[in-house]
């Protein structure tokens, strides 16, 4: 019997089975911010252990709050800040230099096929897009990560979700995990993997699927996993060209990492998404989906373009696209926050900055910002945001506010009708 | 090891998720007490006055997929910080699942027709549960109904709540 990818990452990182039925696997990785990982540093000072498994290892970044809003927030910066030196970390992303985790990390090349990842945030699933198995933790995983470098988990059970056909024009990665969300429920893949399949994820590039993989976790996943390609290696080259000899050698290397063939699945379920619409969020939970073109007319007060699923660079020039030439509805705050340092220098050589300033946006640092309402946007209670985040809970952006979840592009164009619609991509106007 | 009894607060709804359980504008607290008054602070559930409802609770009973969202542990702390050491529900997140054991509080899993029972013979009244980790049973008592259900608990989560939690049982063992 074959094996699936992440079984076979388990294999391969097993340091214990306690009990038979969890797997302690070696960590590659341990990722840290500052709003879960302070309180774990001052757990590890409590108990004189303030140490690390292996500083290399440990890649941190202040992104949630930045620059610091209050003093609290300044406190949590100064903890994760002074931790990072007297631990010698050296790869700490202060302000100027931060993006928002699940951006930063890939770009800076950390995430590599194989790699078993984890961090004290739920969109950790993000960086299963390069073939890691990557899990979101509470700050007590955490802290046994950063102390010993091992974490427990299931085994993990996988459901293959083949996403095939042809996507229509103006449709994107996040109408379609947006339909998997819908199809699967908030809790239909709990404690499972979702492997990621299929020729429209074959065709997608690294954005795109970390857009797929980062709201795995919204239909209850542990981990959204892609299979290592070509495009993976393509994105990582700068970073491993020293390890191969050509490209052909990294994905052979890589190949490790597949699936195989006769892989046991718990589930297989075929998604062929050639008719699908864009999609758009109601109501407070990720699965209450539907058209946007059922939802057309809501009145938005604001639009947040941004975040670990839509604030790279492709979904920047796909609302700058619909954006061009057009003003933002009067009633309308227009927020876009490019997710790194790299993704705003190269939106602004590309005149993508200009657009929506233009067009009458604010552009923000890079920062989680607004998406989980503590700063750079929050809404009043009773306000309504059109907002390509990837949770619309109850007071997620502000109490007492409703978010509505959608692509870049059905963002841009609500944003100038004031009201959430249809983007021209789409459209065709 | 904590205690695993008292009075119940019964949340009658599904996919209560963490930013309900304590919103992230709190998330920049790094005292856990810090949390106490602001437990399910935004929680969507016609009726449930938070200021009232927590007060004297030991133990949360509640439907599907408790603690679905964010991963911040500062949901179970939350709960911890308000004298609540056990959540009894059809289901949970995996996240929360596992903060609650590694802070070595047990999540339990009950048959939906068990919960549902529980709703229906029990929420009306104060009720009082007793959980008995070692023999994997929960007593369910109120002034008119006593009830006696099993529920499973893995040997892993058993060794979690008897250290005390994660950080414990890791450092014993790696
Ligand atoms: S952008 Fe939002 S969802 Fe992503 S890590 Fe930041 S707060 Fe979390």
């Amino acid at each position: 019997m074959g094996k699936t990818i992440a079984e076979k990452i388990f294999e391969m990182h097993l340091v214990d089975e306690p009990f038979g039925d969890v797997s302690v696997l070696r960590l590659d990785r341990v990722f840290c911010h500052e709003i879960t990982t302070p309180t774990a540093i001052q757990d590890l000072m409590e108990r004189g252990k303030d140490r690390v498994f292996d500083p290399d290892k440990i890649k941190v970044v202040i992104d949630h709050v930045s620059p610091a809003k209050d003093s609290k927030t300044a406190l949590q910066g100064k903890i994760l800040r002074e931790w990072a030196r007297r631990n010698g970390i050296q790869d700490f992303f202060d302000i100027g230099r931060n993006g928002v985790c699940h951006a930063l990390f890939p770009e800076k090349g950390f995430v590599r096929p194989g790699f078993t990842i984890i961090m004290g945030d739920s969109h950790t699933c993000t960086h299963g897009a390069f073939g890691a198995f990557a899990a979101g933790v509470g700050t007590t995983d955490l802290e046994v990560g950063i102390l010993k470098g091992v974490c427990a988990f299931k085994s993990p059970q996988t459901y293959k979700i083949e996403i095939i056909g042809t996507l229509g024009k103006g449709v994107f990665a996040k109408d379609i995990i947006l339909k998997v969300i819908q199809e699967l429920t908030v809790n239909g893949a709990t404690n499972r993997v979702i492997e990621f399949r299929g020729n429209i994820v074959d065709g997608m590039s690294m954005d795109q699927r970390m857009t797929l993989c980062n709201m795995a976790v919204e239909a209850g996943a542990t981990c959204g996993i892609c299979l290592p390609d070509m495009t993976t290696v393509d994105y990582l080259w700068e970073f491993i060209q020293d390890q191969y000899h050509t490209k052909k050698e990294a994905l052979d290397a890589f190949a490790e990492f597949r699936s195989d063939d006769d892989a046991a699945y718990e589930i297989t379920r075929t998604i062929d998404v050639s008719d699908l619409e864009p999609l758009t969020t109601y109501g407070y939970k990720p699965d209450n989906v539907k058209p946007v073109s059922e939802m057309k007319g809501t009145r938005i007060d604001q639009v947040y373009i941004g975040s670990c699923t839509n604030g790279r660079l492709e979904d920047l020039r796909i609302a700058a696209k619909v954006l061009e030439g057009h003003i933002i509805s009067d009633h309308v705050r227009g927020i876009v926050s490019p997710a790194t340092p790299k993704i705003y220098a190269e939106a602004m050589e590309e005149g993508l900055l200009k657009i929506f300033m233009d067009a009458g946006f604010c552009v923000t640092n890079p920062t989680c910002g607004a998406c989980l309402g503590m700063s750079n946007g929050v809404l009043a209670a009773g306000e309504v945001a059109a907002s390509t985040t990837n949770r619309n809970f109850n007071g997620r952006m502000g109490k007492g506010g409703m978010v509505h979840l959608m692509s870049p592009a059905t963002a841009a164009a609500s944003a100038i009708k004031g009201e959430i619609s249809n983007s021209g991509l789409y459209t065709g106007n | 090891m904590k205690e695993f009894k008292g009075n119940v607060l019964f949340l009658d709804r599904s996919d209560i998720n963490t930013d309900e359980i304590i919103p992230a504008r709190y998330l920049t607290e790094i005292e856990k007490i810090a949390l106490k008054p602001h437990l399910l602070e935004d929680l969507k559930l016609d009726g449930f006055d938070p200021k009232k409802d927590i007060a004297a609770k030991s133990i949360v009973v509640t439907r599907e997929n408790f603690g679905c969202g964010s991963s911040r542990e500062h949901a179970p702390w939350a709960l911890e910080v308000n004298g609540i050491h056990v959540v009894i529900a059809v289901s949970f997140a995996r996240i929360f699942r596992q903060n609650m054991f590694n802070c070595g509080m047990p999540a339990i899993e009950l048959p939906e027709n068990e919960i549902n029972d529980m709703f229906d013979l029990f929420s009306n009244d104060l009720t009082h549960i007793s959980v008995d980790v070692e023999k994997e049973e929960i007593i369910v008592r109120s002034e008119s109904h006593i009830k006696k259900t099993g529920f499973r608990m893995s040997s892993f989560d058993k060794a979690l709540i008897q250290t005390g939690g994660w950080v414990g049982y890791a450092d014993q063992h790696y």
